[in-house]
């Protein structure tokens, strides 16, 4: 009895001693001392492939911050994988990295039919589903879905914009439109509306087609015949390019107005044809990685030096791999804000909890914002025009 | 079926109701889509590979059983049970008007017009007009059902065995339907169309009803499916649904029940495995599986199954003759290797 | 009317995309009585092909010549390797491997090229003739190719001995071997063939549609429609099935249906067609007897 009073005492005195320290570290499944468990879907192949350029810039970023020390100690174990763009893979994929590889949360789920079909389980599982890889409006629902967060302004607002600027400047506008037939087009599509509220009537065309089609000429077509003089272009890149080529080419020189999801110069208005592109009008939100007049941007610089070092195989030109850099940032921004309490809850409160947070992508006057009544981190915007070389903006930051 | 098969079965059944007890739920899950899928292969292999006729549109009988379950239980309240039979009676119908038109087509035409139905499908779901009805792009979100009567599972593993007891079911009306009449019909229909109508089967019926009854076995299938999966949208049922279920059959073994749980098994789990060694071109390695697949089984697993079966009853009739008339018997052996069963 | 023949223009202008890829299948079906799924995808490597070369330094031309030399040897090599050895498996096995061909062809694509849209240069000047803004150059000059192409092919076919060789292989193989012919050769000069004229076919569509792997995907689909109403034995069937398809799809899309249901009701409207001419408008009816 008395060879067992001093261990047990030892015992006892360490596990007294001990709360003040154990209290601090808190973990869910997925985080360790050592260890930040990340879960990614991207769409690796399928018809939206050209996407799955951010999976990997995300993931060379997190292997940068790994050489770095990692974040608080802890490395950052990203787990990617490919749902082909198709939903019920989505949910197959999104129960495999909760229940099986036991992912910390899910960030960075890319597609709006994808995280529509696992927005139920991943609330219901009480996983995060962070900085979702879409600008669909619904995602900002804390009081519904206090597990979801989006990152980039919602396509709504996006919409929205574009209505309120030909409201001011060309109010007697006849207003012809190209969208996607798909969830993420009819958002741009509804966002516009809302925007022109009662002035609907100024639409004079409005089609559609289908990613599946090989080429919009018909469509242009349609609208070139309907005598519209505005253009609202609601198209991902392979089809802002075909749209703009052959606007120029059937010699419609309507007053265009492209979604930021097609504008990038490396993407789309290199392949449309720079001279064919002059004049077109977008919205952006971070700085532009191949604009001249960034070039000594420190933010840019880094960028550069990041994918040579990280994804030297990942193209420069495409808008994809800034986009996915700059949202692996805020990542880190979150979990760094986390500590040593890296609790689901607790990643969903600290990212729920920026205030002001400048990013060096962002164009300056562009800051993240969140709160609990507030899942959406950027809200504005700034109108650009492209002058033939690069894009330009003007026009005061618009949207919140 | 003699004694022996009957054991084996028995044995199969048992550790398919054991399963869901053993492994996690995410398996249970991945499980349950394989049983999904089995249905919906078999509905196809009673079209294409009993009764020779092609579709390249099967998934779009699988879109409209999953969009019956899913509107019925969202806009409806109806059960989830429920949905089933309804599925299937909508599917019935449309596969049987579809396959009424299509008699006057033959193998690549054929083809055409299903592959027409596969890819038009999502199109059709998307079409505003029905926007009401189908959510359009946003889909139908559908709740899980939760176990009946208090049992001590959870959902995942209910709805296991729910599909297990549908598949049961749907595999059973099926191997009684295709080893009577009908079925020697359908196998006369599908190798020799114009002497079958010759010996007065009435092939225009026969081959109508095989499309609805195929159609229902799918539409069935989809709507199992959209519940496991919770969720339904337009563009998860495109063409290459379609072309994944022909893949599936001719895998797994044309004019074979089973065939259709070996293909079930590879449309599942071999892109999972493809993914696992190559994150770059994942689909180029499920392309690889395919082509080795068809090279070493060209009459699928199910008929690979069957030769190896028959190789080992052939070897044990020889090791119980007498040593006095090898020559004679390895002539008949190697005779005999030429040919297959069928059916 | 305006509109009308712009949208007619415009549908004869992708209508030609089609004629061109439906002509490859045509072919393959000629030489081997197989509908070759990846016929789509065999092009769109060929056309990778030409575009690296074009990015190397040659010259548009040369690296066309190439690319259709380099697309006959890849055509002959799929059929040795990979075709030979289910040539006498049931016709689904086939489909399959063809099925198997275009995913790997696709994904390997996409692996070593990635997915961003790349330009591809067209043979033809910029600027439309004589200015019309209806059709570019290049979908003249590409409906031209195809026409020049689709005699070539019916002069191979109905005028020299290697052309009936080949029909006769494809038609009847055992009494072919008996009169001589080398079947398995046959088979072989057919893929590539077919490999090359997909090869042009993916040259003239790249510069309209822009280079990605996913181009074909949905080009494929129009083709297979062109080919089979057009008669799948019949390579003039083929070119007009093209034609067809797309002006009734640009037609039906524009003025009666709109564009969310074009695509299907296109496909039913095919479907009737073949229906009341189950081969086709130019195919060839045949007679089974018992």
């Amino acid at each position: 009895m008395k060879r067992m009073f001093v261990p047990v005492a030892l015992i006892i005195a360490a596990a007294l001693a001990a709360p003040s320290a154990l209290a601090q570290k808190k973990y869910d499944s997925g985080a360790t001392d050592t260890e930040i468990k990340i879960g990614n879907i991207m769409p690796y192949s399928g018809p939206a492939s050209a996407y799955g350029t951010i999976g990997k810039a995300e993931a060379g970023y997190f292997k940068k911050i790994n050489d770095e020390g990692g974040i608080n100690g802890r490395k950052i174990n990203f787990v990617s994988v490919d749902d082909g763009y198709s939903p019920p893979k989505a949910v197959e994929m999104a129960r495999k990295l909760v229940e099986q590889d036991e992912v910390l949360f899910i960030f960075q789920s890319l597609g709006t039919p994808s995280n529509s079909a696992i927005h139920k389980y991943m609330n219901a599982k009480k996983v995060p589903q962070l900085f979702v890889a879409t600008g669909a409006t619904k995602w900002n629902d804390p009081k519904n879905f206090p597990w979801t967060m989006g990152w980039q302004p919602n396509y709504q607002t996006e919409g929205t914009i574009y209505a309120q600027h030909i409201l001011k400047n060309t109010p007697a506008a006849k207003i012809g439109i190209l969208y996607q037939n798909d969830d993420y087009g009819k958002d741009v599509l509804q966002g516009f509306k809302n925007g022109l509220g009662t002035k609907t009537s100024m639409i004079v065309k409005e089609v559609s087609y289908e990613v599946s089609d090989p080429t919009v000429d018909s469509q242009m077509v349609q609208l070139q015949s309907s005598g519209a003089d505005t253009f609202l272009n609601i198209t991902t890149p392979k089809f802002s390019a075909l749209a703009i080529r052959k606007a120029y080419d059937s010699g419609w020189k309507p007053v265009h107005y492209l979604n930021n999801v097609g504008a990038s110069p490396g993407a789309v208005l290199v392949p449309a044809g720079l001279e064919k592109s002059v004049g077109l009008i977008s919205t952006r939100y971070l700085k532009d990685p191949t604009d001249k007049a960034w070039a000594n941007d420190p933010a840019i610089v880094e960028f550069t030096a990041f994918m040579k070092k990280y994804y030297p195989d990942g193209n420069l030109l495409d808008a994809g791999n800034f986009y996915g850099w700059a949202v692996a940032q805020t990542m880190v921004q979150v979990l760094k804000q986390c500590g040593d309490n890296l609790t689901r809850g607790n990643v969903m409160k600290q990212a729920a909890s920026l205030k002001d947070f400048v990013l060096p992508a962002a164009l300056p006057g562009i800051k993240i914002n969140t709160s609990a009544t507030d899942f959406a981190p950027f809200e504005s915007m700034q109108l650009m025009r492209f002058d033939g070389k690069q894009w330009v903006g003007f026009g005061e930051v618009m949207g919140k | 079926m003699n004694k022996r098969t009957l054991i084996f079965l028995a044995l199969v059944l048992l550790a398919a109701c054991a399963l869901p007890l053993l492994v996690s739920n995410y398996r249970v899950f991945q499980f349950t889509l394989v049983l999904v899928y089995a249905i919906a292969l078999l509905g196809l292999n009673l079209l294409t590979g009993y009764n020779g006729q092609i579709s390249l549109g099967h998934g779009a009988f699988y879109a409209i059983g999953a969009y019956c379950a899913a509107i019925l239980m969202d806009k409806f309240g109806v059960p989830y049970w429920a949905t089933l039979p309804a599925a299937g009676a909508v599917c019935l119908v449309a596969g049987f008007l579809f396959g009424l038109p299509a008699l006057r087509l033959e193998g690549l035409y054929l083809a055409l017009a299903t592959f027409a139905l596969g890819v038009s499908m999502p199109q059709l779901l998307k079409y505003h007009h029905l926007e009401k009805w189908t959510g359009g792009v946003q889909g139908i979100v559908i709740v899980k059902p939760d176990p009946p009567f208090g049992l001590p599972l959870n959902p995942d593993q209910w709805l296991y065995y729910f599909t297990l007891a549908v598949m049961i079911l749907m595999f059973v009306l099926a191997w009684n339907l295709l080893r009577g009449r009908v079925g020697r019909a359908l196998i006369a229909i599908r190798d020799h169309h114009t002497a079958a109508e010759a010996m007065g089967v009435n092939t225009a019926l026969y081959k109508s009803l095989t499309f609805g009854v195929s159609a229902m076995y799918t539409g069935i299938a989809g709507a199992l499916g959209a519940i496991a999966i919770q969720f339904v949208a337009p563009d998860s049922f495109n063409i290459f649904l379609s072309i994944t279920f022909l893949v599936g059959i001719v895998i797994g073994g044309l004019a074979s029940i089973p065939g259709a749980i070996y293909g079930a098994l590879f449309i599942q789990f071999i892109p999972n495995i493809a993914d696992e060694i190559s994150k770059a071109a994942p689909w180029a390695i499920f392309g690889i599986f395919m082509i080795g697949f068809v090279y070493v089984m060209p009459f699928g697993v199910a008929g690979a199954i069957r030769m190896l079966m028959a190789r080992i009853a052939r070897k044990a009739q020889n090791g119980s003759r007498t040593a006095g008339a090898p020559l004679i018997e390895n002539a008949a052996g190697k005779a005999e290797n030429g040919s297959h069963t069928t059916g | 009317m305006d509109a009308f023949i712009h949208q007619v223009l415009a549908g004869l202008a992708t209508g030609g995309i089609y004629a061109s890829v439906a002509l490859a299948l045509v072919m393959i079906y000629q030489a081997t009585h197989h509908l070759n799924f990846a016929q789509g995808e065999m092009a769109m490597f060929c056309t990778y092909l030409a575009w690296s070369l074009i990015n190397a330094g040659f010259a548009y031309w040369p690296a066309f010549l190439i690319t259709v030399g380099l697309a006959f040897v890849l055509g002959v090599v799929i059929e040795r390797v990979i075709i030979r050895p289910v040539e006498n498996s049931p016709v689904l096995s086939v489909v399959v491997v063809f099925i198997g061909l275009l995913v790997i062809l696709n994904s390997v694509t996409g692996w070593i090229y990635s997915y961003t849209i790349k330009t591809f240069p067209s043979p033809f000047p910029a600027e439309p003739f004589f200015g019309n803004k209806y059709m570019s150059s290049h979908e003249i000059g590409a409906i031209g190719i195809t026409l020049v192409v689709l005699l070539l092919l019916y002069s191979f076919f109905r005028f020299t001995p290697l052309g009936l060789a080949m029909r006769a292989a494809a038609q009847n193989p055992a009494s072919a071997k008996l009169v001589g012919i080398r079947v398995g050769w046959m088979l072989a000069l057919g893929w590539g063939l077919a490999a090359a004229i997909g090869a042009v076919a993916g040259m003239m569509v790249a510069p309209i549609v822009f280079l990605d792997p996913n181009m074909m995907a949905s080009v494929l689909l129009y083709a297979f429609a062109a080919a089979l109403i057009g008669g799948i034995d019949s390579p003039g069937g083929a070119v007009f099935g093209g034609f067809l398809v797309g002006v009734l799809e640009n037609v039906l899309g524009a003025f009666v249906i709109g564009n969310e249901l074009k695509l299907a009701v296109a496909l039913v409207l095919i479907i009737g067609v073949l229906v009341v001419k189950p081969s086709g408008f130019f195919g060839k009816v045949h007679v089974t007897r018992v």
